[in-house]
C-alpha cells in the first residue's frame, strides 16, 4: 500500500480537533535517540547507516503501542510526491524527505505517532496531537521511548543524558512545539514584540515548515531551544504556560480589532473571500495568506456555520504535492499550471461558503452599546 | 571590516540582537547575508543562525584548546567538529568533553542532564546527581559564609557517602 492510500484524505485529516484549536493548530513532541555502538547518521558510512536501519526498523515496527496497522517504508521506496505529501502533513521533516536508502519512516494508523529512522539522529520519534495537547503528546512519546529502551540500547551518558549528533539536542533530546495561527497579532502589529518576548524565554519562533522557513498564512511554530539541564516535564510545562499566554494575547488582539477597527477586519476577510472565490491563477503564498483571513472570519462567525475544517482543508490542499495529488492526471505540474489548478480548486471550494455577514461583527458590537 | 562568514568580502550587513541579556552581533557581506537570511526582516531563523554561529565560534575556540584530537571509534576530528558543529558518534562526547562544556553552556540551561534516565541506569545516576547537588550547595553556603547550612550539608554529604 502506498503512503498516499494509507493516509486519510485531506478533508478527513482536517476534521481532527482539540483544545484551543481556533489558535493552536497542532502540538508535537519529538525525541532524538541514537544507538550506542553505531556512529550518528551524518557521519556514518552507508554500510553503518544500513546496519542502524536494519536494527531499528523491525524494533519500531513491532512496537505494540503503535497498533497492528502501521505504514513502514524505506525512504528510497517512496516516490518524491509521496515524500512531499508527508512533509505537507508535517509528519516528516524536509531534511528527511531528501533521504534515500538507509533511512525510513514508521507511521501509525491514527497518524499521531511517526518515527523517522536515520534522519540527523538514528531515531526521531514524534507524537502529534490536534490543538493544544503538549502534555498528552509528551506522555504518548515517553511511552514509545520507554518501550524502545527495552529493546535497544541507546547512547546515554550520566553527565550529558541522551547523546545526539548535534549538541543542541543533547540531554533530553526533546523538542516540544506547537503550530499557532496568529492573524490578530499580525494585524495589530504586535507579533514582533511577541516573538522577541518568546525568544527571551529561550524559545524559538519559526515559520510553517520549521527551521529557516517563512511564516506563511500567519502560522508560527513555537518550540524549545534548550534540551539539557532541565527535566522534560519542566520544558513541556514552560512552553504550555507561554502558549496559554500567546493564546490570550491573540484573543485580545482579535477582540480589540473587532471593537476598534471592525471595518479593517471585514475588509481583510471580505477581500480574501472575494479573491479566493474569483481568481484564475494564484500562488501558494498568496493563497495561504488569504485563507488565513478566511479562517479568522470563520472563527469570528462571519461565515455562518462554516466549519473551520473547511478552511484548514483549503490550506492543506493549496500545497504543491496535495494539489498534484488532486489533479486528474497526477502528473508533475509546472508552477504556472499549479497556480491555475490551485485557483480552480479554491473557487470551487469557496463557493460552498456563504458570503460574509458583516452583522456578525458589527451586530456583536452593538449589543454592548447603551442603545 | 570583513565578512565573518566568508572572511573575504567587506561586511555591509550588520545585525545586532539582544537575547538572554547578551548582545550578539553579525557582520556579513551582502552575499553571505542573503545566503543566511539576514537581510530579510521576516526571517525568523535569525535566532537559529545566531545560536548556531555562536556555537561554531565556541567550538572553534574549544577545539583549538584541546589540540588535534580525534575520536578513536569513528575517526571524527576537530576539523569535522568545526565544520559541521556536530559530533560523529556517542564516543565523541567523551573525547571532546573538555571543549564541549563551554559550547554547551551557551546553548543550554545547564551542562548536566536532569531528564529521563534509561531504567537500568537509574540508581547510579541519581546517587551521583544528588551528591553533586549537595556539594554545589555546600560551596554556595561557604561562599556566603552561611556556616550553619554548611555544617548541615557537610553532615548530609557524610551520611550520603556512608549509605552508598
Amino acid at each position: 500500500m502506498s503512503v498516499i492510500d494509507f493516509l486519510v484524505p485531506a478533508s478527513e485529516a482536517c476534521l481532527r480537533s482539540g483544545p484551543h484549536d481556533k489558535i493552536v493548530l497542532s502540538s508535537r513532541v519529538r525525541l532524538a535517540r541514537n544507538l550506542r555502538t553505531v556512529p550518528f547518521p551524518s557521519h556514518s558510512k552507508k554500510a553503518e547507516r544500513i546496519k542502524a536501519f536494519e536494527t531499528l526498523m523491525p524494533e519500531v515496527k513491532s512496537l505494540t503501542l503503535l497498533g497492528p496497522e502501521i505504514f513502514a517504508e524505506s525512504m528510497d521506496k517512496l516516490p518524491a510526491l509521496d515524500k512531499q505529501v508527508l512533509v505537507e502533513r508535517h509528519l516528516i521533516s524536509r531534511e528527511h524527505a531528501a533521504k534515500n536508502a538507509g533511512s525510513g519512516i514508521v507511521l501509525n494508523r491514527e497518524e499521531n505517532v511517526c518515527v523517522m529512522v536515520n534522519e540527523e539522529d538514528h531515531l526521531r520519534i514524534q507524537a502529534l496531537r490536534p490543538g493544544l495537547q503538549l502534555r498528552q503528546a509528551w506522555m504518548a512519546i515517553d511511552a514509545v521511548d520507554t518501550a524502545l529502551q527495552e529493546k535497544v540500547e541507546f547512547a546515554f551518558s550520566e553527565r550529558y543524558g541522551f547523546l545526539t549528533a548535534c549538541p543542541t539536542n543533547l540531554g533530553t533530546g526533546i523538542r516540544v512545539s506547537a503550530m499557532l495561527h496568529l492573524p490578530g497579532l499580525v494585524l495589530a502589529e504586535q507579533i514582533n514584540q511577541i516573538i522577541q518576548a518568546v525568544n527571551k524565554l529561550g524559545l524559538a519562533v519559526r515559520g510553517l515548515y520549521g527551521e529557516g522557513t517563512e511564516a506563511l498564512g500567519n502560522v508560527f511554530q513555537v518550540s524549545n531551544q534548550m534540551t539539557l539541564g532541565e527535566p522534560e516535564n519542566d520544558i513541556v510545562e514552560r512552553i504550555n504556560k507561554v502558549l496559554l499566554q500567546i493564546i490570550e494575547h491573540e484573543e485580545n488582539a482579535r477582540l480589540s480589532q473587532m471593537e476598534k477597527k471592525p471595518a479593517v477586519l471585514l475588509n481583510h476577510i471580505g477581500r480574501a473571500y472575494g479573491v479566493l472565490g474569483n481568481s484564475w491563477s494564484i500562488s501558494s503564498k498568496e493563497a495561504m495568506n488569504l485563507i488565513s483571513f478566511l479562517r479568522l472570519g470563520v472563527d469570528l462567525g462571519v461565515f455562518g456555520k462554516t466549519p473551520k475544517s473547511l478552511t484548514d482543508e483549503l490550506f492543506l490542499r493549496s500545497q504543491p504535492a496535495h494539489l498534484q495529488l488532486a489533479h486528474p492526471l497526477r502528473e508533475k505540474l509546472g508552477s504556472d499550471e499549479r497556480d491555475l489548478f490551485r485557483a480552480q480548486m479554491l473557487r470551487e471550494r469557496t463557493s460552498l461558503i456563504p458570503s460574509p455577514d458583516p452583522q456578525a461583527l458589527l451586530g456583536r458590537r452593538d449589543e454592548g452599546s447603551p442603545e | 571590516m570583513v565578512c565573518q562568514f566568508c572572511k573575504l568580502k567587506e561586511a555591509t550587513v550588520h545585525v545586532t540582537e539582544i537575547a538572554d541579556n547578551k548582545v550578539k552581533k553579525v557582520d556579513a557581506c551582502a552575499a553571505c547575508a542573503k545566503d543566511k537570511n539576514y537581510n530579510d526582516p521576516a526571517a525568523f531563523a535569525i535566532a537559529d543562525h545566531l545560536l548556531g554561529l555562536g556555537a561554531a565560534q565556541k567550538m572553534e575556540e574549544a577545539s583549538e584548546a584541546v589540540g588535534a584530537l580525534s575520536c578513536d571509534q569513528c575517526g571524527y576530528t576537530q576539523a569535522d567538529f568545526k565544520k559541521s558543529g556536530r559530533l560523529g558518534c556517542a564516543h565523541c562526547y567523551g573525547i571532546f568533553s573538555d571543549g564541549l562544556d563551554s559550547v554547551l553552556k551557551t546553548m543550554h540551561k545547564d551542562i548536566r542532564h536532569r531528564g529521563k534516565v534509561p531504567a537500568g541506569m537509574k540508581s547510579a545516576f541519581e546517587g551521583a546527581h544528588r551528591l553533586q547537588g549537595l556539594n554545589r550547595d555546600l560551596q554556595v553556603a561557604i561562599a556566603q559564609e552561611d556556616f550553619e547550612s554548611a555544617a548541615r550539608l557537610r553532615d548530609e554529604i557524610k551520611a550520603f557517602k556512608a549509605s552508598e
